[in-house]
């Protein structure tokens, strides 16, 4: 991990919440892995503000790109910086997604923004799969030509049926797992807590394994003050309390006691 | 041009190459931020609080924003001090910095079997005894509120160990010097102030507290004339030396709370802001005392005029 000041290169708004920050971080980006985030003190909070972390969308050729969504103060005031802004950037961290699926095929399943990290899995990957990817309607649907430039299979729900089929994500999972040409896959998952949960439920039927990226409100980021922490268990069977910012955020899913 | 000043404190026994340490709670065992800050710069590193047994703390949500800060509620979550020299201490030791344990129990024995267990492990140079952590329903802040409470523990905690004893007082009390002094007639070497402020945010649509525990306690920014005023009147009341704490954000609080009358100085919420902040503060204490004549940094604490 590094500690540096990452000038704003570009920002952009990808639909109505939603915006594309990109940041020179050559330290950064130099070691960035798909799963891991950066945590960024926003220029213009204030003395007292905390960081806050973001998962990392890109990393390539000293760029480091943030897919976020405005849902608070925070993100608010980032939203406004512009090129030739400076934001202060501590990363990469946490331990990211595992790349290595042998011969198993990449299904991906994103809720909403949780796209971003895994439009970076699928690049680093070398290799085509699956996107499974849902939000409650089409502008919540983000990055999805990413997969497409790679040749992925691209599936789309949306809750009010706005874009793709209707439903959740965890609809387009269940079709997916009863045909047989995905199965052997290797699950990666971004999103919510509750379709995390659900994800890791179906995998587990399913005798698959899943790799779930968990989004934790964080204080310090590097495993110090022990806000994100998260009951885990071990293959053994017994439990342990482990910070989502260190230890995480990337978790298969039979380790996770929700 | 600076470098004549002498940095060096005695902090009750506690020899620190420099006044400034790191709060308990906000640097975990600083194995954490190895990769951001030269720990071994450091005065001395204080660490999480410890109990006897692993304590797994409290639920989530464990912390919140606030203007000026953020309320915390972890709830000592911790490996239990024999977890604690086992696994964590090694590194604070092989870095050469002074490290002092928070130590915080359920009874006057818990406090005393955790601090002799402390007593001749390599590194530790001197216990914190939590007395005021609002976050636990047992322990910590049940010690703090009362003065005979608080002498009774420190008394009875100096039987079983050697190390230095630093209590570390509750800010909401009504008078502090009565506690400085308890403590001081007690056999503390130290003191410690202040801790968080107990405090409480509630989410107005769901009307429901942000906290899963409820209540919570203040750091930060917010905090930090509240803890200026506590140091400064417990530092008339006591000869015994004050590590300050609360709301340093750069080297100027930190010569504020020295001028108020602390010997050594602590930072905390600031390190999950800027992790440098400590390395910043020793700097700016030492071109301080360059640009006031002043020889060490010694020379700043009590210097307030009145």
């Amino acid at each position: 991990m590094v500690d540096c000041m990452a000038r704003v290169i570009e920002q952009h708004r990808l639909s109505a919440d939603y915006f594309m920050l990109r940041l020179e971080a050559p330290e950064v980006t130099a070691i960035a892995r798909p799963g891991q985030f950066v945590h960024v003190r926003v220029t213009g909070l204030g003395d007292a503000a905390l960081r806050r972390p973001f998962s990392i969308y890109g990393a390539d050729q000293g760029v480091l790109a943030l897919v976020y969504k405005t849902v608070g103060r925070g993100t608010e005031q980032l939203a406004r910086l512009a090129t030739g802004d400076s934001v202060s950037v501590i990363g990469p961290l946490g331990n990211g997604f595992p790349l290595d699926c042998g011969e198993r095929v990449p299904l991906l399943v994103a809720g909403g923004y949780g796209v971003a990290p895994l439009s970076f899995l699928a690049r680093r990957l070398g290799r085509r799969g699956v996107l499974l990817v849902g939000a409650r309607r089409a502008d919540d649907i983000l990055c999805t030509a990413d997969f497409t430039d790679l040749a992925w299979d691209v599936r789309v729900a949306t809750q009010d049926g706005s874009r793709g089929e209707r439903g959740l994500v965890t609809d387009l999972l269940d079709a997916c797992l009863a045909t047989s040409p995905v199965v052997p896959a290797e699950i990666y998952a971004c999103g919510p807590d509750g379709m995390l949960r659900a994800v890791g439920e179906r995998a587990a039927a399913a005798g698959v394994r899943a790799w779930l990226s968990l989004d934790k409100h964080m204080v310090c980021g590097v495993g110090a003050c022990l806000a994100c922490v998260q009951r885990l268990r071990r293959a053994d069977g017994t439990e342990w309390i482990g910070r989502v910012c260190h230890d995480g955020p990337v978790f298969e899913a039979r380790e996770i006691v929700w | 041009m600076v470098n004549d000043i002498d940095l060096c404190v005695n902090l009750g026994g506690i020899a620190m190459k420099n006044p400034v340490a790191v709060a308990s709670g906000t640097f975990g065992y600083g194995c954490e931020y190895a990769g951001l800050v030269d720990v071994s710069r450091l005065g001395a590193v204080t660490v999480k609080g410890v109990r006897l047994q692993p304590w797994p703390g409290n639920p989530l949500p464990r912390h919140v924003e606030v203007p000026g800060g953020m309320v915390n509620a972890i709830g000592l979550q911790g490996p239990g001090v024999d977890g604690l020299i086992r696994d964590y201490l090694p590194f604070l030791h092989g870095a050469g910095v002074p490290v002092i344990v928070n130590v915080w129990g359920t009874s006057e024995e818990e406090y005393a079997e955790v601090a002799a267990r402390l007593d001749g492990v390599p590194g530790v140079a001197g216990i914190e005894l939590n007395v005021s952590c609002p976050n636990v329903k047992e322990g910590g802040h049940a010690f703090g509120t009362d003065p005979r409470i608080v002498a009774a523990l420190v008394a009875a905690v100096r039987r079983r160990t050697r190390l230095p004893l630093i209590p570390k007082l509750a800010p909401n009390v009504p008078a502090i010097a009565v506690f400085a002094r308890a403590a001081e007639e007690a056999g503390a070497d130290a003191l410690s102030l202040i801790n968080t402020i107990p405090a409480m945010v509630i989410d107005i649509e769901t009307r429901r507290p942000v906290l899963a525990n409820t209540v919570g306690g203040l750091s930060g920014p917010a905090i930090h004339p509240v803890a200026v005023k506590l140091v400064w009147e417990a530092s008339r009341a006591v000869r015994i030396p004050i590590l300050a704490m609360g709301g340093i954000t750069g080297p100027e609080q930190a010569i504020e709370f020295m001028i108020a009358g602390a010997a050594a100085v602590a930072v905390g919420t600031a390190n999950f802001i800027d992790p440098t902040t400590p390395l910043r503060v020793i700097a700016g204490i030492e071109a301080y005392c360059a640009r006031h004549g002043l020889p060490s940094a010694r020379a700043l604490t009590g210097s307030i005029r009145i």
